[in-house]
Protein backbone atom coordinates (compact mmCIF):
# COMPACT_ATOMS: atom_id res chain seq x y z
CA UNK A 1 0.00 0.00 0.00
CA UNK A 2 2.61 2.36 -0.67
CA UNK A 3 2.84 4.46 -3.31
CA UNK A 4 5.57 3.49 -5.64
CA UNK A 5 5.18 5.71 -8.09
CA UNK A 6 3.49 8.79 -8.05
CA UNK A 7 2.47 11.49 -11.17
CA UNK A 8 4.29 15.12 -9.17
CA UNK A 9 6.59 13.31 -6.45
CA UNK A 10 8.44 10.49 -8.89
CA UNK A 11 9.64 7.21 -7.58
CA UNK A 12 9.51 6.60 -4.31
CA UNK A 13 13.41 6.46 -3.22
CA UNK A 14 15.32 3.52 -1.89
CA UNK A 15 15.84 3.41 2.22
CA UNK A 16 17.36 1.13 4.50
CA UNK A 17 14.64 -1.23 6.07
CA UNK A 18 14.13 -2.16 9.45
CA UNK A 19 11.64 -4.33 11.08
CA UNK A 20 9.06 -3.70 13.78
CA UNK A 21 7.72 -6.12 16.02
CA UNK A 22 3.64 -5.17 16.57
CA UNK A 23 2.51 -7.19 18.91
CA UNK A 24 4.77 -9.59 18.27
CA UNK A 25 4.46 -10.08 14.10
CA UNK A 26 7.21 -8.84 12.32
CA UNK A 27 6.65 -6.28 9.98
CA UNK A 28 9.01 -4.04 7.59
CA UNK A 29 9.58 -0.10 7.81
CA UNK A 30 11.24 2.12 5.63
CA UNK A 31 14.22 3.88 8.08
CA UNK A 32 12.96 7.58 8.79
CA UNK A 33 9.66 6.78 8.61
CA UNK A 34 6.56 7.27 11.04
CA UNK A 35 5.71 4.21 13.00
CA UNK A 36 2.25 5.24 12.21
CA UNK A 37 3.11 5.40 8.45
CA UNK A 38 4.68 1.84 8.31
CA UNK A 39 2.04 0.75 10.46
CA UNK A 40 -0.44 1.64 7.30
CA UNK A 41 1.33 0.25 4.94
CA UNK A 42 1.44 -3.06 6.51
CA UNK A 43 -2.34 -2.73 6.51
CA UNK A 44 -2.51 -2.62 10.61
CA UNK A 45 -5.08 0.51 11.00
CA UNK A 46 -6.18 -0.50 14.90
CA UNK A 47 -3.46 1.33 16.81
CA UNK A 48 -5.39 0.75 20.36
CA UNK A 49 -8.66 0.55 22.34
CA UNK A 50 -10.24 2.92 24.95
CA UNK A 51 -9.35 2.20 28.45
CA UNK A 52 -13.28 2.17 29.11
CA UNK A 53 -15.46 0.93 25.98
CA UNK A 54 -12.87 -0.93 24.87
CA UNK A 55 -13.52 0.81 21.41
CA UNK A 56 -11.24 0.70 18.49
CA UNK A 57 -9.00 4.02 17.13
CA UNK A 58 -6.59 4.71 14.21
CA UNK A 59 -4.87 7.14 12.84
CA UNK A 60 -7.21 10.19 13.10
CA UNK A 61 -4.63 13.40 12.45
CA UNK A 62 -1.63 12.10 11.77
CA UNK A 63 0.29 15.89 13.03
CA UNK A 64 0.68 15.19 16.50
CA UNK A 65 -2.37 17.07 17.87
CA UNK A 66 -5.22 14.48 18.80
CA UNK A 67 -3.33 11.30 20.30
CA UNK A 68 -5.85 8.93 18.93
CA UNK A 69 -2.81 6.60 17.18
CA UNK A 70 -1.30 6.12 20.16
CA UNK A 71 0.54 3.12 20.96
CA UNK A 72 3.17 1.23 23.41
CA UNK A 73 6.31 1.26 22.34
CA UNK A 74 9.36 0.01 23.88
CA UNK A 75 7.53 -0.53 27.11
CA UNK A 76 6.32 2.98 27.25
CA UNK A 77 2.36 3.73 27.16
CA UNK A 78 0.87 6.72 25.04
CA UNK A 79 3.22 7.18 22.77
CA UNK A 80 2.06 9.16 19.58
CA UNK A 81 2.97 6.89 16.36
CA UNK A 82 2.59 9.63 14.39
CA UNK A 83 5.04 11.44 15.41
CA UNK A 84 7.58 8.77 16.89
CA UNK A 85 10.14 7.27 13.82
CA UNK A 86 10.25 3.56 13.12
CA UNK A 87 14.22 2.44 14.46
CA UNK A 88 15.00 -1.52 14.20
CA UNK A 89 13.33 -4.03 16.64
CA UNK A 90 11.31 -1.18 18.11
CA UNK A 91 8.26 -3.33 20.11
CA UNK A 92 4.92 -1.96 19.29
CA UNK A 93 1.91 -3.07 21.31
CA UNK A 94 -1.63 -2.30 20.75
CA UNK A 95 -3.13 -0.82 24.21
CA UNK A 96 -6.02 -2.82 25.87
CA UNK A 97 -6.25 -5.17 23.27
CA UNK A 98 -7.02 -8.23 25.45
CA UNK A 99 -8.91 -6.65 28.07
CA UNK A 100 -12.44 -7.73 25.79
CA UNK A 101 -15.08 -5.58 25.05
CA UNK A 102 -17.70 -4.11 27.67
CA UNK A 103 -20.52 -3.73 25.88
CA UNK B 1 20.43 29.19 28.22
CA UNK B 2 19.67 30.27 24.54
CA UNK B 3 18.88 34.30 24.42
CA UNK B 4 17.08 35.67 21.19
CA UNK B 5 15.51 38.76 19.89
CA UNK B 6 12.70 36.71 18.29
CA UNK B 7 11.41 33.77 19.18
CA UNK B 8 8.63 31.99 16.83
CA UNK B 9 6.75 28.87 17.29
CA UNK B 10 5.49 27.52 14.26
CA UNK B 11 7.66 26.53 10.77
CA UNK B 12 5.14 26.76 8.70
CA UNK B 13 4.76 29.68 5.95
CA UNK B 14 3.94 32.37 8.42
CA UNK B 15 6.29 31.14 10.98
CA UNK B 16 9.37 30.90 7.95
CA UNK B 17 8.78 34.24 6.71
CA UNK B 18 8.38 35.71 10.15
CA UNK B 19 11.90 34.29 10.56
CA UNK B 20 13.15 35.82 7.47
CA UNK B 21 12.09 39.39 8.02
CA UNK B 22 13.00 39.31 11.81
CA UNK B 23 16.47 37.99 10.61
CA UNK B 24 17.15 40.60 7.43
CA UNK B 25 16.06 43.39 10.03
CA UNK B 26 19.03 42.36 12.16
CA UNK B 27 17.40 40.40 14.93
CA UNK B 28 18.73 36.87 15.96
CA UNK B 29 16.16 34.30 16.26
CA UNK B 30 15.23 30.70 17.35
CA UNK B 31 12.46 28.97 15.53
CA UNK B 32 10.76 26.31 16.73
CA UNK B 33 8.52 23.55 15.32
CA UNK B 34 7.30 20.07 16.95
CA UNK B 35 8.12 18.12 13.15
CA UNK B 36 11.28 17.70 11.81
CA UNK B 37 10.75 18.67 8.26
CA UNK B 38 10.09 22.59 8.19
CA UNK B 39 7.30 23.60 5.96
CA UNK B 40 4.17 23.65 7.82
CA UNK B 41 1.37 21.90 5.52
CA UNK B 42 3.33 23.06 2.56
CA UNK B 43 4.94 19.98 2.34
CA UNK B 44 1.68 18.15 1.30
CA UNK B 45 0.74 20.90 -1.19
CA UNK B 46 1.86 18.89 -4.26
CA UNK B 47 -0.60 21.18 -6.69
CA UNK B 48 0.41 24.62 -8.14
CA UNK B 49 -0.42 27.92 -6.30
CA UNK B 50 -2.46 30.39 -8.38
CA UNK B 51 -2.83 33.85 -7.93
CA UNK B 52 0.09 36.53 -9.02
CA UNK B 53 3.70 35.65 -9.73
CA UNK B 54 4.77 37.61 -6.91
CA UNK B 55 2.65 35.20 -4.58
CA UNK B 56 4.46 32.29 -6.51
CA UNK B 57 1.69 31.43 -8.74
CA UNK B 58 2.34 28.31 -10.61
CA UNK B 59 4.81 26.92 -8.27
CA UNK B 60 4.04 24.10 -6.45
CA UNK B 61 3.43 24.62 -2.36
CA UNK B 62 6.60 21.90 -1.60
CA UNK B 63 8.57 23.87 -3.91
CA UNK B 64 7.70 27.08 -1.90
CA UNK B 65 8.40 25.67 1.43
CA UNK B 66 12.12 24.57 0.27
CA UNK B 67 12.42 28.49 -1.10
CA UNK B 68 11.92 29.51 2.11
CA UNK B 69 13.54 27.29 4.30
CA UNK B 70 16.52 27.79 2.47
CA UNK B 71 16.47 31.71 2.89
CA UNK B 72 15.72 31.68 6.28
CA UNK B 73 18.85 29.32 6.55
CA UNK B 74 21.19 31.58 4.98
CA UNK B 75 20.02 34.48 7.35
CA UNK B 76 21.00 32.83 9.92
CA UNK B 77 17.60 31.93 11.34
CA UNK B 78 18.84 29.13 14.55
CA UNK B 79 15.73 26.87 14.14
CA UNK B 80 14.73 23.45 16.60
CA UNK B 81 12.95 21.20 14.55
CA UNK B 82 11.67 18.26 16.25
CA UNK B 83 11.16 20.54 19.07
CA UNK B 84 7.77 21.01 20.34
CA UNK B 85 7.30 24.06 22.81
CA UNK B 86 4.54 23.23 25.37
CA UNK B 87 5.73 26.77 27.96
CA UNK B 88 5.24 30.38 27.51
CA UNK B 89 6.26 32.39 30.87
CA UNK B 90 6.97 36.38 30.50
CA UNK B 91 10.16 36.90 32.21
CA UNK B 92 11.77 40.29 32.83
CA UNK B 93 13.43 40.16 29.64
CA UNK B 94 10.47 39.43 27.83
CA UNK B 95 9.50 35.14 27.25
CA UNK B 96 11.18 32.11 27.87
CA UNK B 97 9.82 28.99 26.23
CA UNK B 98 10.01 25.41 26.82
CA UNK B 99 10.39 23.02 24.88
CA UNK B 100 10.59 19.14 24.75
CA UNK B 101 12.14 16.54 21.97
CA UNK B 102 8.78 15.77 20.28
CA UNK B 103 10.84 12.01 19.43
CA UNK B 104 12.81 10.75 22.19
CA UNK B 105 12.74 7.33 21.66
CA UNK B 106 15.47 6.96 19.77
CA UNK B 107 17.68 9.17 22.24
CA UNK B 108 20.14 8.03 25.01
CA UNK B 109 22.00 10.86 26.79
CA UNK B 110 20.67 14.14 24.88
CA UNK B 111 19.00 16.32 26.59
CA UNK B 112 15.04 15.92 25.76
CA UNK B 113 14.05 19.71 27.09
CA UNK B 114 15.28 23.10 26.40
CA UNK B 115 14.61 26.47 27.25
CA UNK B 116 15.03 29.76 25.41
CA UNK B 117 14.42 33.33 25.88
CA UNK B 118 13.08 35.60 23.57
CA UNK B 119 12.48 39.76 23.54
CA UNK B 120 9.67 38.82 21.60
CA UNK B 121 7.59 35.89 20.45
CA UNK B 122 5.62 35.43 17.30
CA UNK B 123 3.12 32.28 17.37
CA UNK B 124 2.49 30.88 14.04
CA UNK B 125 1.03 27.62 15.65
CA UNK B 126 -1.41 27.12 12.02
CA UNK B 127 -4.59 25.42 12.17
CA UNK B 128 -6.17 22.04 13.38
CA UNK B 129 -9.15 20.32 11.78
CA UNK B 130 -12.44 20.01 12.93
CA UNK B 131 -14.19 17.31 13.40
CA UNK B 132 -17.63 16.51 12.65
CA UNK B 133 -19.67 14.09 14.80
CA UNK B 134 -21.63 11.54 13.38
CA UNK B 135 -22.28 7.60 14.09
CA UNK B 136 -19.02 5.82 14.00
CA UNK B 137 -16.41 8.62 13.67
CA UNK B 138 -14.20 7.13 16.31
CA UNK B 139 -14.14 3.73 13.61
CA UNK B 140 -10.22 3.73 12.46
CA UNK B 141 -10.77 4.39 8.82
CA UNK B 142 -12.38 8.33 9.88
CA UNK B 143 -9.91 10.53 9.35
CA UNK B 144 -8.65 14.23 8.35
CA UNK B 145 -8.63 14.60 5.44
CA UNK B 146 -5.44 16.19 6.55
CA UNK B 147 -4.33 13.15 7.82
CA UNK B 148 -4.61 11.27 4.61
CA UNK B 149 -2.84 14.03 2.74
CA UNK B 150 -0.35 13.51 4.86
CA UNK B 151 -0.14 9.71 4.62
CA UNK B 152 0.16 9.64 0.65
CA UNK B 153 2.42 12.65 0.33
CA UNK B 154 4.44 12.72 2.88
CA UNK B 155 5.23 9.42 3.77
CA UNK B 156 3.98 7.84 0.52
CA UNK B 157 1.46 5.33 2.26
CA UNK B 158 -2.01 5.02 1.45
CA UNK B 159 -3.98 5.35 4.34
CA UNK B 160 -7.29 3.37 2.49
CA UNK B 161 -7.98 1.98 -0.80
CA UNK B 162 -11.32 3.81 -1.27
CA UNK B 163 -12.39 6.94 0.40
CA UNK B 164 -15.71 8.92 0.78
CA UNK B 165 -14.72 12.77 1.26
CA UNK B 166 -16.99 14.57 3.01
CA UNK B 167 -16.98 18.34 2.67
CA UNK B 168 -16.24 20.12 -0.95
CA UNK B 169 -14.32 23.01 0.54
CA UNK B 170 -11.14 23.75 -0.88
CA UNK B 171 -9.73 20.85 1.56
CA UNK B 172 -11.92 18.20 0.58
CA UNK B 173 -11.87 19.02 -3.10
CA UNK B 174 -7.51 19.51 -3.39
CA UNK B 175 -7.08 16.17 -0.86
CA UNK B 176 -9.53 14.23 -3.17
CA UNK B 177 -7.35 15.00 -6.03
CA UNK B 178 -3.81 14.56 -4.04
CA UNK B 179 -5.51 11.23 -3.01
CA UNK B 180 -6.49 9.96 -6.74
CA UNK B 181 -2.76 11.14 -8.02
CA UNK B 182 -1.52 8.15 -4.94
CA UNK B 183 -3.78 5.87 -6.61
CA UNK B 184 -6.77 5.43 -4.00
CA UNK B 185 -10.35 5.52 -5.31
CA UNK B 186 -12.50 8.40 -4.39
CA UNK B 187 -16.06 7.11 -4.53
CA UNK B 188 -17.95 10.22 -3.65
CA UNK B 189 -17.21 14.30 -2.21
CA UNK B 190 -20.30 15.11 0.08
CA UNK B 191 -21.18 18.39 0.66
CA UNK B 192 -24.17 19.22 3.05
CA UNK B 193 -24.84 22.41 1.68
CA UNK B 194 -26.60 23.31 -1.46
CA UNK B 195 -23.60 24.34 -3.10
CA UNK B 196 -19.56 23.67 -2.83
CA UNK B 197 -17.63 26.11 -0.99
CA UNK B 198 -14.19 25.61 -2.67
CA UNK B 199 -13.24 27.30 -5.98
CA UNK B 200 -14.82 26.03 -9.42
CA UNK B 201 -11.18 25.25 -10.73
CA UNK B 202 -10.69 22.67 -7.96
CA UNK B 203 -14.33 21.07 -8.37
CA UNK B 204 -13.94 20.53 -12.05
CA UNK B 205 -10.52 18.37 -11.62
CA UNK B 206 -12.70 16.18 -9.53
CA UNK B 207 -15.25 16.28 -12.07
CA UNK B 208 -13.07 15.44 -15.04
CA UNK B 209 -11.47 11.83 -13.36
CA UNK B 210 -15.54 11.10 -12.63
CA UNK B 211 -15.39 11.58 -9.05
CA UNK B 212 -19.13 12.59 -8.57
CA UNK B 213 -19.59 15.55 -6.13
CA UNK B 214 -22.86 15.31 -4.35
CA UNK B 215 -24.33 18.19 -3.13
CA UNK B 216 -26.90 18.75 -0.64
CA UNK B 217 -25.67 15.03 0.86
CA UNK B 218 -24.23 14.12 4.29
CA UNK B 219 -22.98 10.81 6.05
CA UNK B 220 -25.26 9.32 8.63
CA UNK B 221 -22.93 6.94 9.96
CA UNK B 222 -19.64 4.63 9.52
CA UNK B 223 -20.25 1.65 9.25
CA UNK B 224 -17.79 -1.48 10.41
CA UNK B 225 -17.18 -2.75 13.96
CA UNK B 226 -13.75 -3.05 14.11
CA UNK B 227 -12.67 -0.68 11.38
CA UNK B 228 -14.04 0.96 8.29
CA UNK B 229 -16.29 -0.84 6.12
CA UNK B 230 -18.56 1.25 4.35
CA UNK B 231 -20.37 4.69 5.14
CA UNK B 232 -24.22 5.03 4.94
CA UNK B 233 -25.11 8.46 3.28
CA UNK B 234 -28.09 10.26 2.64
CA UNK B 235 -29.72 13.74 0.97
CA UNK B 236 -30.30 16.34 3.29
CA UNK B 237 -32.90 19.31 3.11
CA UNK B 238 -31.97 23.01 3.52
CA UNK B 239 -31.39 22.65 7.43
CA UNK B 240 -29.42 19.62 7.03
CA UNK B 241 -31.78 16.64 7.84
CA UNK B 242 -31.42 13.77 6.39
CA UNK B 243 -34.28 12.80 3.86
CA UNK B 244 -36.05 9.82 4.89
CA UNK B 245 -36.00 7.16 1.74
CA UNK B 246 -32.80 8.47 0.08
CA UNK B 247 -30.51 6.81 2.17
CA UNK B 248 -28.26 4.29 0.51
CA UNK B 249 -24.72 2.55 1.47
CA UNK B 250 -21.26 3.56 -0.33
CA UNK B 251 -18.68 0.61 -0.19
CA UNK B 252 -15.59 2.24 0.94
CA UNK B 253 -12.66 1.51 3.61
CA UNK B 254 -12.07 5.25 4.87
CA UNK B 255 -14.07 8.09 5.24
CA UNK B 256 -12.15 11.85 5.25
CA UNK B 257 -13.42 14.56 6.91
CA UNK B 258 -12.81 18.08 5.52
CA UNK B 259 -15.19 19.75 7.75
CA UNK B 260 -12.75 23.25 7.80
CA UNK B 261 -10.46 24.18 10.42
CA UNK B 262 -9.56 26.14 13.13
CA UNK B 263 -6.93 28.26 14.78
CA UNK B 264 -4.32 26.44 16.75
CA UNK B 265 -4.54 28.56 20.28
CA UNK B 266 -3.15 26.38 22.56
CA UNK B 267 -0.01 28.86 23.31
CA UNK B 268 -1.70 31.93 23.05
CA UNK B 269 -4.19 30.73 25.36
CA UNK B 270 -1.37 29.89 27.77
CA UNK B 271 0.24 32.78 27.40
CA UNK B 272 -2.62 35.19 28.08
CA UNK B 273 -4.06 36.25 24.89
CA UNK B 274 -7.22 37.16 24.64
CA UNK B 275 -9.48 35.40 22.00
CA UNK B 276 -12.66 36.01 20.54
CA UNK B 277 -14.70 34.08 18.33
CA UNK B 278 -14.94 35.12 14.75
CA UNK B 279 -17.20 31.93 12.18
CA UNK B 280 -15.35 33.48 8.76
CA UNK B 281 -11.73 32.95 10.36
CA UNK B 282 -12.79 29.24 11.79
CA UNK B 283 -13.25 29.92 15.74
CA UNK B 284 -11.75 30.90 17.83
CA UNK B 285 -8.83 33.29 17.56
CA UNK B 286 -6.39 35.31 19.29
CA UNK B 287 -7.29 39.20 19.50
CA UNK B 288 -5.00 41.07 17.39
CA UNK B 289 -4.28 44.69 15.44
CA UNK B 290 -3.33 45.46 12.31
CA UNK B 291 0.22 45.06 13.10
CA UNK B 292 -0.98 41.45 14.13
CA UNK B 293 -0.01 42.37 18.03
CA UNK B 294 -1.69 40.36 20.30
CA UNK B 295 -3.54 41.83 23.93
CA UNK B 296 -0.37 40.71 25.38
CA UNK B 297 2.20 43.38 24.49
CA UNK B 298 5.39 41.74 22.33
CA UNK B 299 3.36 38.25 21.50
CA UNK B 300 1.95 38.51 17.66
CA UNK B 301 0.46 36.25 15.63
CA UNK B 302 0.30 35.27 12.05
CA UNK B 303 -0.72 32.72 9.63
CA UNK B 304 -3.40 30.11 10.25
CA UNK B 305 -3.10 30.90 13.73
CA UNK B 306 -4.46 34.23 13.42
CA UNK B 307 -6.86 33.26 11.52
CA UNK B 308 -7.68 30.36 8.82
CA UNK B 309 -6.90 31.89 5.37
CA UNK B 310 -4.01 30.40 2.87
CA UNK B 311 -0.54 29.90 2.92
CA UNK B 312 0.32 32.90 0.65
CA UNK B 313 -1.50 35.00 2.92
CA UNK B 314 0.00 33.47 6.03
CA UNK B 315 3.77 33.90 4.54
CA UNK B 316 2.77 38.06 4.28
CA UNK B 317 1.37 37.93 7.44
CA UNK B 318 4.30 36.16 8.89
CA UNK B 319 6.73 38.96 6.89
CA UNK B 320 4.63 41.45 8.73
CA UNK B 321 4.84 39.85 12.22
CA UNK B 322 8.35 39.38 11.94
CA UNK B 323 9.13 42.70 10.55
CA UNK B 324 6.77 44.58 13.33
CA UNK B 325 8.78 42.58 16.03
CA UNK B 326 11.71 43.82 14.83
CA UNK B 327 10.98 47.26 14.89
CA UNK B 328 9.27 47.12 18.35
CA UNK B 329 13.44 46.24 19.39
CA UNK B 330 14.48 49.56 17.73
CA UNK B 331 15.26 48.63 14.24
CA UNK B 332 12.54 51.16 12.90
CA UNK B 333 13.90 52.99 9.96
CA UNK B 334 12.45 54.41 7.17
CA UNK B 335 13.34 51.62 5.11
CA UNK B 336 11.92 48.71 7.38
CA UNK B 337 8.82 51.77 7.55
CA UNK B 338 8.58 51.39 3.40
CA UNK B 339 9.05 47.74 3.42
CA UNK B 340 6.08 47.16 5.95
CA UNK B 341 3.82 49.67 3.82
CA UNK B 342 4.54 47.11 0.93
CA UNK B 343 3.55 43.83 2.75
CA UNK B 344 0.57 45.41 3.91
CA UNK B 345 -0.36 46.28 0.42
CA UNK B 346 0.15 42.94 -1.16
CA UNK B 347 -2.01 41.43 2.01
CA UNK B 348 -5.28 43.15 1.24
CA UNK B 349 -4.34 42.95 -2.67
CA UNK B 350 -4.76 39.22 -1.76
CA UNK B 351 -7.64 39.66 0.52
CA UNK B 352 -8.87 41.84 -2.68
CA UNK B 353 -11.52 39.33 -4.16
CA UNK B 354 -15.24 39.02 -3.81
CA UNK B 355 -14.02 35.43 -2.23
CA UNK B 356 -12.65 37.68 0.50
CA UNK B 357 -15.51 39.92 1.56
CA UNK B 358 -16.10 38.14 5.13
CA UNK B 359 -12.29 37.80 5.00
CA UNK B 360 -11.92 41.24 5.02
CA UNK B 361 -15.02 42.19 6.93
CA UNK B 362 -14.00 40.02 10.19
CA UNK B 363 -10.35 40.57 9.71
CA UNK B 364 -11.17 44.38 10.84
CA UNK B 365 -13.77 43.86 13.70
CA UNK B 366 -10.51 41.50 15.19
CA UNK B 367 -8.34 44.80 14.39
CA UNK B 368 -10.70 46.44 15.98
CA UNK B 369 -10.70 44.53 19.11
CA UNK B 370 -7.50 44.67 18.89
CA UNK B 371 -6.96 48.63 18.68
CA UNK B 372 -9.01 48.67 22.20
CA UNK B 373 -6.47 49.11 25.03
CA UNK B 374 -5.09 46.19 26.58
CA UNK B 375 -6.11 45.18 29.93
CA UNK B 376 -4.04 45.20 32.50
CA UNK B 377 -2.53 41.96 33.10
Amino acid sequence: MRVQNHPILGVLHEVREVALVVDGVRIAAREGETIAAALAAAGIRIHRYTPKQSTPRGVFCAIGQCTDCAMTVNGRPNVRTCMTRAANEMIIETPNQSQGRLD
Amino acid sequence: MTAVDVGIIGAGPAGIAAGIEAATAGCSVALFDGHLEPGGQLIKQIHRFFGSREHRAGVRGIRIAHELWTEAQSLGVQSFLGWEVFGVQSSPSGFRLHARLTDDMSVDDQPISKTVTARTLILATGAEEKAINFEGWTLPGVMGAGAAQTMANVWRVRPGESVLMIGAGNVGLIVSYHLLQAGIDVAAVLEAAPTIGGYGVHAAKISRAGIPILTSHSIIKALGTEHVTGALIAQVDPSWNPISGTERKIDVDSICIAGGLRSNTRLAKLAGCQLAFCRELGGWLPIHNAQLETTVKGIYVAGDAAGIEEASTAIEEGRIAGLVAARSLGRDDKASSDRLDGMKERLSSLRGGPFCEGIRVAKRRIFDLGEEPCPTA
